[in-house]
């Protein structure tokens, strides 16, 4: 909590010294009820992706780590949200040039959401708090994502402390670098829906977290298998449906793109499931459910940042693509390099993210999205490399950050749960409850007796 | 005290209803079922999830418990194969055990007169 009002006090420091620069809008635009109306369904869409996530890593966890599984998805929609309207908000979408760190971090003057109510986001026809809630979804499912790669061994306390300091030291300069009119921007960099910002920046530190954290007790020797996969396909299934909130409502209106970018993102979510599944059908004899709700976050991971500035058949091969190689990254590179990321954050956000930035760069179209470029396949190289760059930056920020993160947290409070802790399950240790009761329970209800005997 | 004698069947679980009747049909009324795991000359199976794979070793089965003495244990444990033998292994074991004595707790009651119908 310490570091927490440490960010406030140099927060609100630097508010004294840097001064907030007033826009000067040069045509006045008028605020459009459908843009708007799509834009809220959306940050609805996108928020029910959080706990669609908690089920779908919830039911890959043996049963007595289900509780504490969800609940780490769960308790970001609270604590992130919070810290996006605070402080997250600003820094990613504050202004550039008057910015904490330009290029990096933007403005900290509309810390607390200052002067957003009664404005319309720059470029667009929808009120400026619309475009807050809808990202507001988006930082918490990000570090959400980052949660299945330590699933199963470590400690709440130790979870919420990194998820808030990620949020803030990598997310939120991350979405600016990109989104917010940051460096990468300018470089011309593409991330429609957040490949790079969300998907590449969660996997990598996924890895580099789950690789610090250590292996779970008995990974590699004992069966630890998924515990409920009817969970994990409903999951899925809210995820894929809420994905259409993530990418067509990034269109940030309700249009011909928005459109593009929801058949682009049905096209490459099927497309995966397919080919995840006859993978491993090929690969090892039988098609699973599990594989095909895999495949489905695979393609919907892949075409992320492609979705609003490629074609519907160039996003048939991304997920198609996009199902193979997050299948390859999952049942065979993970086991060779031998790192225990339990949910596979990092090979189907991670790996998914990689080539879904990289695919930008080849099928983007400025037929699809005139904002947009035109990728190597229509004859320009500069976007690629460009993709290439940042796909660089993601993964220096997220795995350099996430390390110097978790030594940090490490050394406020342990990360990783001891031996027998980890033996009990999570769900008793840390939160004194469990997901399946059984019928049959000794001992005795403690308090309880008294208050009975004084309603008698 | 004429003999009590405890029958432990472990089996398919697929089995149970047939040995349920069968068992019926003789005379046997009362019984335990528990669902167990176990493993003897049947190898388990492969399960794989996404792409690892696992080796699971202890299979499903189910045990029915029961005491009888009136009903001959010959009788019982021919029946019982009868119904249970598919020749594959799997199929089960059966055992049998003398048993000391017996209560009914709702009476009190002791003996061969605790595990028999009639005395209720």
């Amino acid at each position: 909590m310490k570091k927490l009002w440490s960010v406030f006090l140099s927060t609100f420091m630097l508010m004294v010294v840097t001064t907030p620069i007033a826009f000067a809008a040069t045509d006045a635009p008028k605020i459009d009820s459908g843009d708007t109306a799509w834009v809220l369904v959306s940050a609805a869409l996108v928020f029910i992706m959080t706990p669609g996530l908690g089920f779908f890593y919830g039911g890959m966890v043996r049963s007595k780590n289900v509780l504490t599984t969800i609940m780490h998805s769960f308790f970001i929609v609270g604590m992130i949200s919070v810290e996006w309207f605070i402080l997250g908000y600003t820094m990613a979408f504050g202004d550039d040039a008057t910015g904490v760190i330009p290029g990096i971090i933007g403005s900290l003057d509309k810390i607390g959401l200052a002067g957003t109510a009664g404005q319309i986001w720059t470029g667009t026809s929808i009120p400026e708090l619309a475009f807050v809630a809808f990202q507001c979804m988006f930082a918490v499912i990000t570090p959400a994502l980052i949660t299945g790669a330590f699933a199963e061994r470590v400690r709440f306390k130790a979870y919420a402390l990194f998820v808030l300091l990620w949020a803030i030291f990598i997310y939120n300069p991350m979405a600016h670098m990109v989104w917010g009119g940051g460096k990468l921007f300018e470089l011309g960099a593409l991330d429609f829906a957040g490949g790079l910002v969300i998907h590449i920046l969660s996997g990598v530190s996924g890895l580099v977290i789950c690789i610090l954290v250590g292996k779970r007790k008995g990974y590699g020797k004992l069966p630890i298998l998924p515990h409920h996969l009817p969970m994990t396909v409903l999951g899925a299934t809210l995820l894929w449906f809420g994905w259409f909130g993530f990418n067509a409502g990034s269109a940030l209106g309700a249009n011909e793109l928005a459109a593009n970018a929801l058949i682009t993102t049905q096209a490459a979510a099927a497309m995966a499931t397919v080919s995840w599944v006859v993978c491993e059908w090929l690969h090892n004899g039988k098609p699973t459910i599990l594989g095909a709700a895999s495949g489905c976050i695979a393609g919907l991971v892949a075409i992320t940042p492609a979705a609003g500035f490629v074609a519907p058949m160039p996003a048939v091969i991304i997920g198609i693509i996009g199902g193979a190689v997050c299948y390859f990254a999952v049942a065979i590179m993970k086991a060779k390099l031998g790192y225990d990321d339990a949910l596979d954050a990092f090979g189907v956000h991670g790996i998914g993210g990689t080539w879904g930035a990289i695919a930008t760069g080849l099928w983007a179209s400025t037929a699809v999205n005139s904002a947009g470029a035109n990728g190597l396949f229509y004859g320009d190289s500069t976007l690629l490399v460009a993709q290439i760059i940042s796909i660089i930056v993601a993964y220096l920020l997220g795995g350099i950050g996430s390390f110097v993160l978790f030594k940090v947290v490490n050394a406020i409070t342990p990360f990783r749960a001891d031996e027998a802790e980890e033996i009990s399950g999570l769900d008793i240790v840390e939160h004194g409850e469990r997901g399946y009761s059984q019928s049959i329970m000794t001992g005795e209800s403690l308090g309880i007796q008294e208050d009975i005997t004084k309603i008698n | 005290m004429a003999k009590m004698t405890k029958i432990e069947i472990i089996t398919r679980t697929n089995k149970l209803e047939e040995l349920k009747t069968a068992l019926n049909s003789i005379g046997v009324e009362g019984m335990t079922v528990s669902q167990v795991y176990g493993c003897g000359l049947q190898k388990g199976h492969k399960e794989v999830y996404r792409g690892r794979e696992y080796s699971i070793n202890l299979v499903p089965k189910i045990k029915l418990e029961t005491v009888v003495c009136d009903v001959p244990v010959e009788q019982l444990l021919s029946v019982a194969q009868k119904v249970l033998c598919t020749g594959q292994v799997g199929d089960g074991k059966i055992f049998v055990y003398d048993v000391e004595n017996a209560m009914r707790i709702r009476t009190g009651t002791q003996g061969t007169k605790a595990i028999t119908d009639d005395e209720a």
